[in-house]
């Protein structure tokens, strides 16, 4: 069990303390708090408005929580200045937005959205950034000779799917995950689910992924996390959670899935 | 004759003093642009208003103004600034790029090296470079601010992965004194190498956009590549047809029905002095030279 062992050798890679966002009067989340170790992967369910968004934005550093710590390898993230925080979001983090319009650039060719954060970290050979383009899209499975195509001619998984390329190629550390197969169908949704296993398994990835589908969950997900309301209900390994949901909501949340 | 109706140069004293204040801002920071208040011109926008106020906040009674669209004095959009310039400030026109103090260029870099003491002033019509792939102006000052230009070689990427090659053959993006990257304005690429090192002043004026940036004399000015796709200063592969100069740029003119072709030197100028020296080109009067 690697996971075990890094969960006792290895510092946290993301730790979160009472992390709050308000909107107004309305909460957002609230008092949310976890640890994510090297290589795991940390699923967040809830219904509609239970502020899974919320976190995972706070967490990304697309809006500033009104209290709370987030220490990425040790480091302070809200006391960063803006520059270190961009460069964070361009290099050691990435995030894969659910719909790929708002994670993509629509009028730049694949090989272009896929080599963007190279050339953002300076990378200016042509023949390799586009060598790296060619081997990123053949490993979200979208054929070599699409590459200088645009991606308004892509289905919306091969969009999805280059969202991920595009965000994987500069081997970021830590990759935030906001429902990326919703809004895809079941059968797309399916080899999306995947690949994203084969990828999170072969690199290692450290990932927060939200979802309201316990299926992406079970799939990818080593740990758990089930939030209502703004908080977090329950916590834990996602077999246990799943198989042996403690809190009420969490039960009904399971059962609802298996009624499906 | 000045026209007595307006203040010299046409502007007032204190839009002058505005301007020049963003001049001296833009030249401390070279490549950043600088938002200015910028005013009606009696021209529409697109003829040169923006490089016009910068013109006006430059020039003294002493000056001796040269005025170039895209290389020629003789175009109307030249003619009509000249005129402008003759009419509210009184000063000397002339065509010779050695005799000029100011000269206000549209689309060119003279041929002729610039000398300390000159001031070459641009018309811009687009001053942000990465507005191309980001038209959120609050994106695209952040990025400068912090140095983050990925984006213009995702620009050049494209080209490559399009053309085979850099094909951006105007306003081809450059970095100033290693910090900000510049739209140099509409000119071909064969004259960036000319903004490096340049001992003239260099200042970018756009007037719709509002903003103006400069080029000290002297700057370090480097056109954007990849190590293997470097940039390189093309032109025509010809000899001009009336000069015979190899190395200025030309502009192809189709001289009758059946599309026959010359080439001539875009910068009318430097082509009429070559011609007074006796250069001859291949389809000169007097024949080519032996
Ligand atoms: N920009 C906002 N302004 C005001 N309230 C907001 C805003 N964004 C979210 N909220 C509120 O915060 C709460 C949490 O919303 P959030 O979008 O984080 O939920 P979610 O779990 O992501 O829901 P969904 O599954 O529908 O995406 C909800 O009550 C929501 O109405
Ligand atoms: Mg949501």
């Amino acid at each position: 069990m690697t996971l075990m062992q890094n969960a006792i050798t290895a510092a946290p890679l993301l730790s979160v303390q009472g992390l709050t966002k308000r909107y107004g009067a309305r909460i957002g989340c609230a008092g949310v708090g976890f640890d994510l170790y090297p290589g795991e992967v940390l699923g967040i369910v809830g219904e509609s408005g239970s502020g899974k968004s919320t976190l995972l934005s706070c967490l990304a550093g697309h809006q500033r929580p009104d209290e709370g710590r987030i220490l990425f390898d040790g480091a302070d993230v809200l006391a960063f200045s803006e520059a270190e925080r961009r460069r964070l979001l361009r290099g050691d983090w990435a995030y894969v937005h659910q719909n790929p319009r708002d994670g993509l650039r629509m009028g730049v060719s694949a090989g272009g959205n896929v080599g963007e954060r190279l050339m953002a970290v300076g990378a200016r050979n042509y023949a390799a950034i586009r060598e790296s383009a060619t081997d990123w899209l053949g490993r979200v499975e979208i054929a070599a000779d699409r590459i200088d195509d645009r991606p308004s001619a892509f289905s919306g998984g091969m969009q999805q799917r280059l969202q991920i390329a595009r965000n994987l190629v500069t081997g970021p550390r830590l990759v935030f995950m906001d429902e990326p197969t919703g809004g895809l169908d079941v059968s797309v949704q399916a080899r999306l689910l995947d690949l994203l296993r084969g990828l999170v398994r072969d690199l290692g990835l450290s990932v927060v992924i939200v979802t309201h589908d316990l299926a992406v969950v079970r799939l990818l997900a080593d740990r758990l996390m089930v939030m209502k309301s703004g908080r977090v209900v329950e916590c834990g390994l996602t077999d246990q959670v799943l198989d042996d949901p403690q809190h009420a909501y969490t039960q009904l949340l399971v059962s609802s899935v298996l009624q499906v | 004759m000045t026209d007595q109706a307006y203040n010299f140069a046409y502007l007032d004293e204190q839009t002058k003093r505005m301007i020049r204040r963003a001049l001296l801002k833009a030249l401390a920071i070279p490549g950043y642009q600088v938002p200015f208040a910028s005013r009606e011109m009696p021209m529409p926008y697109g003829w040169g208003t923006g490089g016009v106020q910068v013109t006006a906040a430059c020039l003294t009674p002493e000056d001796r103004l040269k005025v170039i669209d895209q290389g020629a004095d003789d175009t109307t959009n030249a003619v009509s600034i000249r005129r402008f310039f003759q009419r509210t400030a009184g000063v000397e026109t002339t065509e010779r790029t050695t005799d000029a103090t100011v000269i206000q260029t549209r689309h060119r870099i003279p041929e002729q090296p610039l000398a300390e003491g000159q001031i070459l002033v641009y018309q811009v019509p687009i001053p942000e470079p990465l507005r191309f792939l980001e038209p959120r102006e609050t994106e695209t000052r952040k990025m400068h601010e912090l140095e983050e230009y990925g984006l213009m070689h995702v620009k050049l990427y494209e080209d490559i992965a399009r053309h085979g090659e850099i094909a951006t053959a105007y306003a081809y993006p450059v970095r100033v004194e290693g910090r900000y990257v510049m739209d140099p304005s509409p000119i071909p690429k064969f004259d960036n190498p000319k903004l490096a090192g340049n001992p003239a002043i260099q200042l970018f004026g756009a007037g719709r956009e509002a903003r103006i940036h400069a080029v000290p004399p002297y700057s370090d000015v480097v056109s954007l590549d990849f190590e293997d796709h470097p940039f390189a200063a093309s032109k025509a592969d010809h000899e001009c047809d009336l000069c015979g100069s190899a190395g200025s740029y030309l502009d192809e003119v189709i001289t009758d029905d059946r599309g026959t072709r010359m080439f001539v030197c875009s910068d009318t100028d430097f082509c009429a002095s070559r011609q007074a020296q006796g250069h001859r080109g291949r389809l000169s009067p007097q024949g080519a030279t032996p």
